[in-house]
């Protein structure tokens, strides 16, 4: 139920900076792949280079020859594991590739591991198995293969939904567009490749790995190897980037641990960048086609929205693009459906956003053509359609301060002298200049997080939760909130996370870690104040004593009586009368089924892009983009900014950059470096602009906090999308939008 | 990857006494190590010649011309005041290229080197006549793009990627190489082949031969005045060229005294047409005319595959790049080297 007296102290809402920055500004942080433990053997696996077809050979006895190599691992050679790959031990598992056998399913897939004193040994050994293949033709775009219709795209998303009378609104519709959108394979380029060092000892198995879900990730291995889930401890201090992609074990990281089992020594594997292209998720492409249609005063009667997303050959997860129709505008009807196509390709996972981002970017340029088809301010049609309830269930939004985003982020941006007719802005010197907006939406899932805290003899705190920093601010955020459950300054408080053996932090995922495991921690601290509280009430030396029913608060390391600061006690006086050189609290979080069930609960925002598009030259740069984003309570503003910041660069790069190509023969994808795979540098991003509307949310979790990591891709790459269009007058429906796209005669 | 021979000579005759098949000469590896690590290149020996002495300097010669030693690197090339007064073209385009930490490492003489972006040619499990004569050219066919639209072959679609070769072509720059038999210059417009049947021959360069300086001559300088490099790319900065121009004209009483306009990313070399560059003399600038100079400088332009998109980009980046340099070059370099976007400055030497 809803905790309305949360009380929150100093450390919620200011901008403190990381409190790893330092380490990781000087090279103090220790990522996975830094550790060496003694001993440690180097592994190294082989990348399929076509996309289907089966190993006909591999050099094994020249590999084996090269000095330093110590094993070579194969299909027909490794050691068994005592778990079924297939298996689905975890809600987020899927089945991953082992060396099972020797048929290729994708391009990159691992199909022999060398392992090797040192690392130039195992990459030669790896070299020198030189395979030889029977290979088929492979499956890599959508019309490669038969589509089937889906009924869960991934993870519990539906595969269709339908409110009211699609056909209906058709019908009803006086402006309609029919447009279809498609949005290619994006691969995952986390600064930190995926690494793991492995160590045995006996059947205790430790770890150094980065890791999204530490708990969920021990218990996939644990089930692999046939050991408890608490003799695994994996060890996750600091991961380079995450965004979906390390919160489920992958083929790579298992293989290595299996070598490092056979061998009784440790084990190190990283991923090469190129090897990023396969076995650990992607964005799959989709195509989406949406039918709009709207009444003559602008109300959309329908949105109708279908989607063909690709999965792999040999599991289930697709964009579910589609359901970004679902929950945001207020249309007489809504239809989201989805169809897969099976291709041989690694299979795709969550993405940041996934399935949202690629869904936003069509929802919001369908939404953009039928406002124009309409006549109508693309902005003014949106508020036109403003749902004040969940369209389709009629569900009250937990909280929605969507049209104060959309007021905050127009003035800021200027959109009001935005003229309605495309191509016809332009600087002085000729250079066209458009100008789009999208809404961003995101659900505010929550997931179950435990923690601890411990209040110590001199006053001081420490508080732990298996928690995930991949680059967000975790260790800082999930701080700040820990030290007000506490009442403490955050210098008082010690945080330690990062480890598996410290109560399950939960998933840092889905936008709902600081959430979640903030939830926990929130709830440790006051666990431990009322412990401490209660203590106090029966030492009769205590301000306190005698207060046991009255509830307690804490502020400045002191414990006072609910209401009444000047009635308290301070925490190390307290522990001292008592003789207790500590006292632990735990607490938990997860949402009550009941909220889920009677609320709809997202985060919303307003994107507002400015493109410059060379008039002969077609370059297209992105001059401003201005995000203004509500998601409930923000705990620290310069973290949640940069992570506001971070998602609006990346639907620029969604919208102007980001493709993975493969080659039509072999399946393989021939951009598999961050010089071909591009993303936006520095330069590409000029003006952004980040404003943050102040939520009160009592429903959405005690702590108000709906989250902000996925939130900034969507509604920007719509943005960006529309405004190219608004620059020249040409609607590109194929991301990204390129020079040769502009340059074709219209 | 396969073990190797690493060698590091103290002095010029050491480095070749050095040499033997299957040797390759290491500048700043910039890209050597690239493609040692994707095993597309994988020699017996490397040589790092960056410990040659006299070979980091730029000197002026008698004549005016520059001298520029192999193992200047771009960064600080792009930044000699000898260089910027002569040419700041080439300073423009060393400055479009790659990202601040790679032009830090980054030679005179590997830039010469650098090898193709086709992604066919950087992964050896691909068929490339160019990197394994005889075996094919995926390319060809195959989901590379940004592939040569001029002086390609049935047997290569590879395209030369720098940027700073693209004005020093235009400058008539030469390379002075030594080897075994003694010292020799090759004319930059000479030193890149095109593929014909033989692409794997990508340079006159001889294997056991060691570029030693960059030859610019004094001639370069009467272009200062109008001279520009223009890239045009889909990121701002850390991206090849889709297409690239460098233009440069001498200017004599508002008119074309002599012109020169070099293309990059369009073929294995940097493209100069002559007839380009001669329908331009004597004539006041403006726009048709230099829409027919980059008409003249694509003829014989042809798609590899489905880029027949980069003829037309290539021709509007030439066409603009010629508009740029007759309005003059800027007094300073701009905040964006090469882009067509920019603050736009005040000509200063007009």
């Amino acid at each position: 139920m809803p905790d309305t007296h949360t009380r929150f102290g100093s450390s919620s809402g200011q901008p403190a900076t990381r409190r790893d920055g330092l380490a990781k500004v000087t090279g103090a942080a220790t990522f996975a792949a830094d550790n060496r433990p003694e001993g440690m053997l180097h592994a190294v696996y082989v990348p399929a280079a076509i996309a289907r077809g089966r190993v006909a050979h591999l050099d094994v006895e020249r590999a084996r020859a090269h000095p330093g190599v110590v094993r070579v691992m194969t299909p027909a050679d490794h050691p068994a594991l005592a778990g079924d790959p297939d298996d689905k031990p975890t809600r987020f598992s899927f089945r991953i590739e082992v060396l099972q056998d020797d048929t290729v399913r994708y391009a990159g897939q691992p199909i022999a591991l060398v392992l090797a004193e040192t690392i130039e040994a195992a990459t030669e050994g790896a070299r020198l198995l030189s395979p030889r293949y029977e290979a088929e033709a492979p499956r890599t775009g959508l019309d490669d293969n038969a589509p089937f219709d889906v009924e869960e795209p991934g993870f519990g998303a539906p595969g269709e939904t339908v409110h009211g009378d699609p056909e209906a609104g058709h019908a009803a519709a006086i402006h309609a567009v029919e447009v279809t959108y498609e949005t290619p394979p994006q691969y995952h380029n986390a600064m930190e490749t995926h690494a793991v060092v492995a160590e045995w000892d006996g059947d205790r198995l430790t770890l150094d790995t980065p890791s999204q879900a530490l708990a969920m990730s021990c218990a996939a291995y644990a089930h692999l190897f046939g050991i408890p889930a608490e003799n695994v401890v994996l060890r996750s201090p600091y991961l380079g980037g995450g965004f979906g992609s390390k919160a489920i074990p992958s083929g790579p990281m298992v293989l290595a641990i299996l070598a490092a089992q056979e061998a009784g020594r440790p084990v190190k594997l990283m991923l090469t960048r190129r090897q990023m292209f396969g076995p650990v998720g992607h964005r799959g492409a989709t195509r989406q086609t949406l039918r709009l249609g709207c009444d003559a005063d602008g109300r959309l009667t329908v949105i109708d929205h279908e989607t063909l997303a690709a999965t792999s050959s040999f599991e289930m997860f697709l964009e579910s693009a589609s359901n970004a129709s679902q929950g945001l505008y207020a249309a007489g009807a809504l239809r989201s459906a989805h169809q897969g196509v099976r291709l041989d390709v690694g299979t795709p996972g969550p993405m940041r956003a996934p399935g949202e981002a690629s869904g936003s970017a069509a929802l919001e340029c369908a939404m953009d053509e039928l406002a124009h088809a309409a006549g109508i301010d693309p902005l003014d049609f949106r508020l036109r359609n403003y749902a004040e309830t969940e369209p389709g269930t009629g569900r009250p939004y937990s909280s929605k301060a969507l049209r104060d985003c959309y007021d905050r982020g127009a003035e800021a941006f200027g959109w009001s002298g935005r003229p309605m007719a495309p191509a016809t802005m332009r600087d002085p010197d000729g250079t066209r200049i458009g100008w789009g907006m999208g809404t961003a939406f995101f659900p505010s899932p929550m997931f179950a997080a435990e923690a601890r805290a411990t209040l110590r003899a001199d006053g001081s705190a420490m508080v732990e939760t298996a928690g995930a920093d991949m680059g967000q601010g975790a260790w800082t955020a999930l701080a700040q909130i820990a030290a007000d459950g506490l009442g403490l300054p955050l210098d008082r408080v010690e945080f330690r996370s990062g480890v598996s053996t410290l109560p399950d932090g939960g998933v840092a995922g889905g936008s709902g870690h600081t959430a979640t495991a903030g939830g926990a921690l929130h709830a440790a601290g006051g666990d431990a104040i009322r412990r401490l509280g209660e203590l106090a009430a029966e030492q009769p030396d205590s301000p306190l004593f005698g207060a046991g029913n009255a509830g307690f608060e804490a502020r400045e390391g002191r414990v006072h009586v609910a209401g009444d600061a000047g009635r308290g006690d301070a925490f190390a006086d307290i522990l001292a009368r008592a003789g207790m050189s500590e006292l632990v609290g735990s607490g938990r979080a997860s949402r009550p089924d009941a909220d889920t069930r009677d609320y709809a609960m997202n985060s919303h925002g307003a994107v507002f892009a400015e493109v410059a598009v060379d008039p002969d030259l077609c370059q297209i740069r992105v001059r401003r983009l201005v995000g203004a984003f509500a998601a409930g309570r923000i705990i620290n503003p310069r973290l949640a900014e940069s992570q506001l910041m971070g998602g609006m660069i990346w639907g620029l790069s969604f919208a102007l950059h980001e493709e993975a190509r493969h080659d039509p023969r072999t399946g393989r994808i021939v951009n598999s470096d961050l010089a071909e795979y591009r993303v936006p540098v520095n330069a590409d991003v000029q003006g952004l602009q980040v404003l943050t509307v102040h939520e009160d949310d009592t429903h959405v979790n005690a702590l108000g906090i709906k989250g902000v990591g996925e939130i900034g891709i969507t509604g920007s790459v719509g943005a960006i999308a529309n405004a190219v269009w608004h620059a020249t007058g040409r609607r590109v429906r194929r991301f990204p939008i390129r020079i040769e796209d502009l340059l074709a005669p219209a | 990857m396969k073990p190797f021979d690493f060698v590091r000579p103290a002095t010029l005759d050491e480095a070749l006494a050095a040499w033997r098949p299957g040797t390759a000469w290491l500048g700043g590896g910039t890209n050597l190590v690239d493609l040692m690590k994707t095993g597309a290149m994988a020699p017996d020996r490397v040589v790092d010649v960056t410990h040659l002495p006299g070979l980091d300097r730029v000197e002026v010669a008698a004549d005016g011309g520059l001298r520029i030693g192999a193992l200047v690197r771009n960064s600080d090339l792009a930044r000699d005041a000898d260089l910027l007064a002569r040419a700041p073209m080439v300073a423009e385009a060393l400055l479009s290229g790659a990202s601040g930490q790679l032009r830090n490492a980054a030679t005179v003489g590997g830039n010469l080197m650098q090898r193709t972006r086709c992604p066919y040619f950087m992964d050896p499990e691909s068929a490339c006549n160019r990197r394994d004569p005889g075996t094919g050219c995926d390319a060809r066919d195959g989901a590379w793009d940004n592939a040569a639209i001029l002086g390609h072959s049935p047997a290569c679609i590879a395209t030369n990627p720098s940027d700073f070769c693209v004005p020093l072509a235009a400058l008539d720059a030469a390379v002075e190489v030594r080897g075994p038999d003694g010292a020799r210059e090759i004319p930059l417009s000479g030193f890149h082949h095109l593929p014909g049947d033989t692409p794997a021959a990508q340079t006159e360069l001889r294997p056991d031969e060691l570029i030693v300086a960059l030859r610019l001559p004094a001639g370069a300088a009467d272009f200062a005045a109008h001279a520009r490099y223009l890239k045009v790319r889909e990121r701002t900065s850390y991206a090849f060229a889709l297409a690239s121009a460098a233009a440069a004209l001498r200017m004599e009483g508002g008119r074309i005294a002599e012109a020169r306009l070099a293309l990059g990313s369009v073929a294995a070399k940097p493209w100069r047409v002559a007839e380009a560059e001669s329908l331009m003399l004597g004539q006041a600038p403006d726009e048709a005319l230099f829409a027919r100079a980059a008409e003249a400088a694509l003829s014989g332009a042809a798609p590899a595959g489905g880029n027949g998109w980069k003829i037309d980009l290539a021709r509007r980046t030439a066409a603009r790049a010629l508009g740029l340099a007759a309005a003059g070059t800027p007094a300073r370099m701009p905040a964006l080297p090469a882009s067509p976007f920019g603050p736009a400055e005040v000509p200063a030497h007009a």
